[in-house]
């Protein structure tokens, strides 16, 4: 075994009195689907390798840890944790600091993770629209009383408390240092497989890197041989309303595909499978703002000349912010709808 | 990450008006502008670009976030450009970036596209003077200290967990 990945103190863990010295590694999940932990069990046999290589010290999902034996770790004590989810209440940020501090090495594994995610679309809205939608106005909501959950409430004279749900959705680099990010929404088996490989076998690119190919999608896609040197869109398309071609490149057929924006990684599996990419990955290392660069990409190949026609053409595209940064609005340049208040 | 610049105190704020302008027309007006002795606001930077065709959304949405009021991009009119089509691409783009900034909250009048050729050093003067008008009108976007702002609500719990990490471990 490595000797970087070690724990580097040989003291005996409350949860582990085996004191076993292979690698510690955690996974945790913040606001999220579930989707990721779905992924890491994906790997499917290769999991087992994975479990007999490290010992797997926290798991929400999927085995019973307790927050206080992480606490009791001395820092640095676990070789890696892969956090998924975006940030967005004081519970998983604080999760998230604590996790940074025992961690040599902390992954920010999928999309949410990585960019803000789907979740981070909420950076459109105040806190208090969205909380007055799902506990008042949702059409599957009966609350007469109007009732919403209190930050700290007493029954039966003990003191209870909720975390806060905070007023902007962070990726988490925006809360603590990140060493590596897993993209993906979820990362795929391969992508997994590689990052945990990495880790296990010291081959580490230089911190900071996203554990994935920095090309663009288009390089993977099976449809590549027929996209075309010019694109000219006379109209956009909706995947839910075109009879789609299976062979043909999307922006071909006049379908909005993130691909040209988004890095490589995923071999393609939406294109593959019938539908257009809608940007997991994110961008590539030269793309700052990935909705800005699709959209260059995109507008500047309207066939339209005059005003009246191109803004005609882009109507086609009727969510700009959710076609554009649908996994990444919270690594945006601007992050959030800039005049929300906290 | 570069550190937050305080919110600009109202008396002492001034519009900051970034701008792209492309080599062959609108930056060779803003030349003419400077040998004609015209006087536009001071308030505006000019940045050079070989075409507005160059003009990445990227750019425009880097100079809000990093403290500008407002973005003017000036290129060749219609027809005049010495890459044939450049102008046409920023026309599309900006079509649909007035649309996004509106989504996200920043009034679209923050960002103007004109047409402005060679000879034309008096419509320089004149769309930069306009625009810092609009800018004063609209008033400061601030976002960096917006930026800040927002991740005040992260100070607290930070406060916390570093009393927590600082104090003595116990044997």
């Amino acid at each position: 075994m490595n000797a970087l990945f070690k724990p580097p103190t040989p003291r005996p863990f409350p949860h582990n009195m085996s004191a076993s010295s292979k690698p510690k590694i955690a996974f945790y999940w913040c606001a999220s689907c579930g989707g990721c932990e779905e992924a890491v069990v994906d790997l499917a046999e290769d999991i087992l390798g994975v479990v007999e290589a490290v010992d797997i010290i926290l798991w929400p999902c999927a085995m019973d840890f307790k927050n206080a034996d992480v606490e009791a770790m001395p820092d640095k004590a676990i070789v890696a944790t892969l956090l998924n989810g975006a940030i967005r209440s004081s519970e998983q940020e604080e999760m998230a600091r604590l996790l940074r501090r025992k961690s040599q090495y902390l992954l920010a594994y999928g999309a949410c993770a990585h960019l803000g995610g789907i979740p981070s679309l909420a950076n459109q809205f105040p806190r208090e629209q969205l909380l007055r939608y799902v506990y008042e106005e949702a059409p599957t909501m009966v609350n007469d009383t109007k009732t919403r959950p209190r930050l700290e409430s007493k029954a039966d004279g003990h003191l209870l408390a909720l975390p806060e749900l905070r007023n902007v959705v962070r990726a988490l680099d925006q809360v603590v240092e990140v060493d590596y990010y897993v993209p993906g929404c979820p990362p795929t088996p391969k992508i997994t497989k590689a990052a945990v490989t990495a880790l296990l076998t010291g081959q580490l690119p230089p911190r900071g890197s996203v554990l994935a190919p920095d090309v663009a999608l288009c390089d993977q896609c099976p449809r590549k041989a027929t996209k075309p040197a010019t694109l000219s869109f006379t109209e956009f398309k909706r995947p839910h309303l075109t009879q789609m071609e299976p062979d043909r490149c999307f922006l071909a057929q006049g379908l909005v595909c993130m691909g040209p924006a988004t890095r490589a990684g995923c071999e393609a599996v939406c294109p593959g499978g019938g539908m257009p990419c809608s940007g997991c990955f994110g961008p590539t290392s030269r793309v700052r703002d990935q909705g800005a660069k699709l959209l260059s990409s995109l507008c500047a190949n309207v066939a339209a000349k005059e005003e009246k026609q191109i803004a005609q053409t882009l109507a086609g595209i009727p969510d700009p912010v959710g076609t554009f940064y649908r996994y990444g609005l919270a690594k945006s340049l601007l992050r959030r709808k800039v005049d929300l208040n906290l | 990450m570069t550190p937050s610049p305080p919110i600009p105190a109202p008396a002492s704020w001034q519009p900051r008006l970034v701008a792209f302008f492309c080599n062959w027309c609108t930056y060779t007006a803003a030349d003419l502008a400077g040998v004609s002795r015209l006087k536009y606001a001071a308030n505006v930077r000019v940045i050079r670009l070989m075409c507005s065709g160059r003009v990445d959304p990227q750019f425009i949405l880097d100079a809000l976030a990093r403290g500008a009021d407002g973005v003017l991009i000036g290129g060749c009119h219609p027809g005049d450009c010495h890459y044939v089509e450049g102008n046409y691409k920023m026309l599309r783009r900006y079509e649909m970036l007035k649309r996004l900034l509106k989504e996200m909250g920043i009034e679209p009048e923050r960002v103007r596209l004109e047409w402005i050729s060679a000879a034309e050093g008096e419509k320089v003067r004149r769309v930069v003077n306009e625009m810092v008008e609009q800018l004063r009108r609209l008033g400061p976007l601030g976002l960096p200290a917006r930026f800040a702002e927002w991740d005040k609500e992260m100070a607290e719990l930070e406060r916390v967990v570093q009393a927590a990490d600082s104090a003595p471990v116990p044997a």
